[in-house]
């Protein structure tokens, strides 16, 4: 590799694509030649830097510099300025607290400060498009080490022992799972990552694909090999253009080194990976219904058990894990369980990647250690809620979680915390939403979005979502009656227990949850005929 | 084989079924190779009519049910002709909150037709979407491939100029 005095990296994830991020890039590269620093500063696109809200986003290391919002106009500013001569332009930098004294520090803003960075390790740091930049940075040392040093035995132990919990919103211990496949006597097994990602509010996987694909390469192999897999396919959304094609580009790089494909690193194991694509449907993220899909049939999800674990994909072993999950598998190798139980919780160690969306300042794509607050993200990372409004409900989880009232914001954010308050940590999509929305009118966005998803198998889910939409819709029209809120807890409460799988079970979680703590509002609807934000027209 | 009539009310051979042929016999040693083929033929035709689907039942040796039963679970897929640009306004949440229905009220007086209703001219087809996983843009909406963020309804005239 060649070396240079500085790198400027500009994310090339979605959200700074679609902000005009290539014309940056291309405007750097061409002020870079023109200033004659070409052999010195090296401009690379990276992967999602995660304040997706403000991009285009520039950093220029060895200093660490963020600049945000930066457009091409701007760019002959920071090659002058700061490439050659060495001062950062202010007027761009992202969250300089102490600027207005007129003194810039250039701490990393809190937005970064909170953050712990085991999953994201590399999104935003390297190329994503080239190995060697990934290898440069510790990339298939953990594949090497599990082929060379561990049995699949001494693999599965390690991750167990981690207490990784799957991230894909069941939370189950991926150690565990691993070890129902490994356990199983077939012909041939498999191992599917799910890259569905349809919960709405969420784009983590996305970001990862994009920024560090050989992440999830490696981690699938790894579990290939602690479960005696030799084949995975990747089942990823067909809207995530530029996450298939840096995934296919990545596959094939690593079948060029020998790190996909027969007899890798001469240790006799083989394996290799095939990219699917989704064709829209919320429930195939679920895994059996992708499965369904994985065959090409109507995305249904199976009656469980059997599991996929022991009978799964053409009816063969399969490993089904999250994107978040399998990126969380080399590091563990790596470094080892004691590492990794050294961040988060006792009972949820690591950390999580979340997306941050809705009313709050600071959107986009964060990870932090289990644990921490409803509060500090919102108000901290998040840097509060924009426009002097107030806080109203933040949503955990996704459309399938709960919603939370401010008296519940210090709620510890696990997979054992939310449940508890009655939410759920889910893929960890967190809306916040503000004071100038009506409570009815979002609960209603929610169901409607159910009824269009039900893949209608079973009863439970198909005629519940149907009716817990309509219940909804009568109170925003006005024509609300009393009675129906508990009709609408009752058949929640159906849904949840009779439902075929996780879509109808979590449909009702959010409305549950409104009724219990904005039912006031509800009531204001039905029986005041009044719509307290103004939102529903009576 | 299978014709079509183009405007002028001439018999024309159309050579996009060779191609699906094509498309059948690359795919179709793999399991699973259905919606692999959907993809790709509805990215020929358009759309999935139903001479398409059987010809691809057909080819399958599956029944053509099955194949109706898939190309209509998905929303990806389409039995009926869209207009030449597709426009998907996102309806997840994170948008929702952040003014999307504005956006489809804007669109729908502006191209005159309901949600998943194409223009007389056949220029467009609106439809609305479930999360497109660009939340931190939100309201968001794709034309085409071309995803669009923080969409002001004001600006619509002009985003759909470059659409003719
Ligand atoms: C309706 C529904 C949608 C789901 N969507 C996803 C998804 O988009 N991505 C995902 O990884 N898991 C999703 N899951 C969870 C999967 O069924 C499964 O638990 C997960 O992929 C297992 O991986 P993990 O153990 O690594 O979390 C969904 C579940 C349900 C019920
Ligand atoms: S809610 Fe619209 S992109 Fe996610």
């Amino acid at each position: 590799m060649e070396f240079y005095r500085s790198h400027v990296l500009v994310c090339g994830g979605t959200p700074c694509v679609l902000e005009g991020c290539k014309a940056v890039r291309d405007a750097l590269i061409s002020e870079v030649r023109r200033a004659g620093l070409a052999g010195e500063v090296k401009v690379v696109e990276t992967g999602c830097l995660g304040p997706c809200d403000m991009g285009p986003i520039v950093v220029v290391y060895p200093e660490g510099i963020t600049y945000a919002r930066v457009g091409v106009k701007d760019v002959p500013v920071i090659v002058e300025e700061h490439l050659l001569k060495g001062r950062a332009v202010d007027r761009l930098v992202l969250g300089t607290g102490a600027k207005e004294k007129g003194v810039v520090s250039y701490e990393r803003p809190p937005y970064f400060e909170l953050q712990q960075r085991i999953v994201l390790r590399n999104c935003g740091m390297i190329d994503p498009d080239s190995i060697d930049e990934y290898i440069a940075r510790d990339g298939y040392r953990a594949l090497a080490k599990c082929l060379t040093e561990m049995t699949p035995g001494e693999v599965i132990d390690a991750v167990k022992e981690s207490g990784l919990l799957g991230r894909g919103g069941a939370a189950f211990p991926t150690g565990v799972k691993w070890s129902f496949t490994a356990r199983a006597t077939a012909n041939q097994k498999y191992v599917v990552c799910n890259a569905d990602e349809g919960e709405p509010g969420t784009f983590k996987d996305r970001l990862i694909l994009e920024g560090d694909p050989h992440s999830i390469i490696e981690g699938m192999a790894i579990a290939g090999y602690a479960v005696g897999a030799d084949k995975g396919f990747i089942y990823i959304r067909g809207e995530y253009v530029l996450s298939i094609e840096r995934l296919e580009r990545a596959i094939q790089k690593a079948r060029e080194y020998g790190l996909l494909g027969e007899d890798i690193l001469g240790s006799g194991f083989d394996f290799d990976i095939e990219v699917r694509k989704g064709a829209g449907a919320y429930v195939c993220g679920e895994e059996t219904a992708l499965i369904e899909s994985m065959e090409g049939d109507r995305g249904e999800p199976r009656l469980k058990p059997p599991y996929p674990g022991t009978c799964g994909l053409w009816g063969k072993p399969t490993v089904v894990n999250n994107v978040e999950t399998l990126a969380n598998v080399p590091p563990i190798i790596l470094n080892g369980p004691k590492w990794f139980r050294g961040f988060g919780t006792e009972r949820c160690p690591g950390t999580k990647v979340f997306t941050l969306t809705g009313d709050v300042n600071n959107k986009g794509l964060i990870e932090v250690p289990m644990g921490i607050t409803l509060r500090q993200v919102i108000y901290e990372i998040g840097g509060g809620i924009p426009g002097g409004r107030a806080f109203k409900i933040a949503q955990t989880g996704g459309t399938s979680g709960g919603c939370l009232p401010k008296e519940l914001l210090d709620v510890p954010m696990d997979y054992f915390s939310l449940p508890e308050a009655g939410s759920a940590l889910g893929s960890g999509a967190l809306l916040i939403v503000d004071d100038s929305h009506c409570i009815v009118d979002i609960a209603r966005c929610f169901m409607k979005f159910f009824k269009h998803e039900s893949c209608g198998k079973c009863v439970p889910c198909r005629e519940g979502t149907d009716r817990l939409y309509e219940i909804v819709d009568k109170v925003a029209q006005g024509n609300g009656r009393l009675e129906d809120l508990d009709l609408a807890l009752e058949l929640s409460r159906v849904m949840q227990v009779a439902s075929l799988c996780g879509l109808g079970q979590a449909a009702p979680l959010s409305l549950m949850t409104i009724l219990q703590y904005f039912g006031d509002e509800f009531r204001e609807h039905i029986v005041g005929k009044t719509c307290p934000a103004g939102t529903c027209g009576f | 084989m299978p014709t079509a009539t183009c405007r002028c009310g001439e018999t024309i051979v159309d050579d996009r079924w060779e191609k699906l042929d094509e498309i059948i016999e690359k795919h179709r040693a793999k399991q699973g190779a259905l919606i692999p083929i959907l993809h790709e033929a509805q990215e020929l035709f358009g759309c999935l009519s139903e001479d398409v689907q059987l010809k691809v039942a057909h080819a399958l040796g599956i029944s053509p049910a099955e194949v109706y039963g898939v190309a209509t679970f998905y929303s990806f897929f389409t039995l009926k002709p869209r207009g030449k640009h597709k426009i998907a306004v996102c309806l997840g949440t994170a948008c929702y909150v952040r003014g999307a229905s504005e956006l489809v009220r804007a669109l729908k007086e502006e191209l005159g037709v309901e949600v998943n209703g194409t223009t007389k001219d056949g220029r467009f087809t609106l439809e609305v979407v479930r999360c497109l996983g660009a939340c931190g843009l939100a309201p968001v909406m794709m034309i085409g491939d071309n995803v669009y963020g923080r969409v002001k309804p004001e600006k619509i005239p002009e985003i759909l100029k470059e659409y003719q």
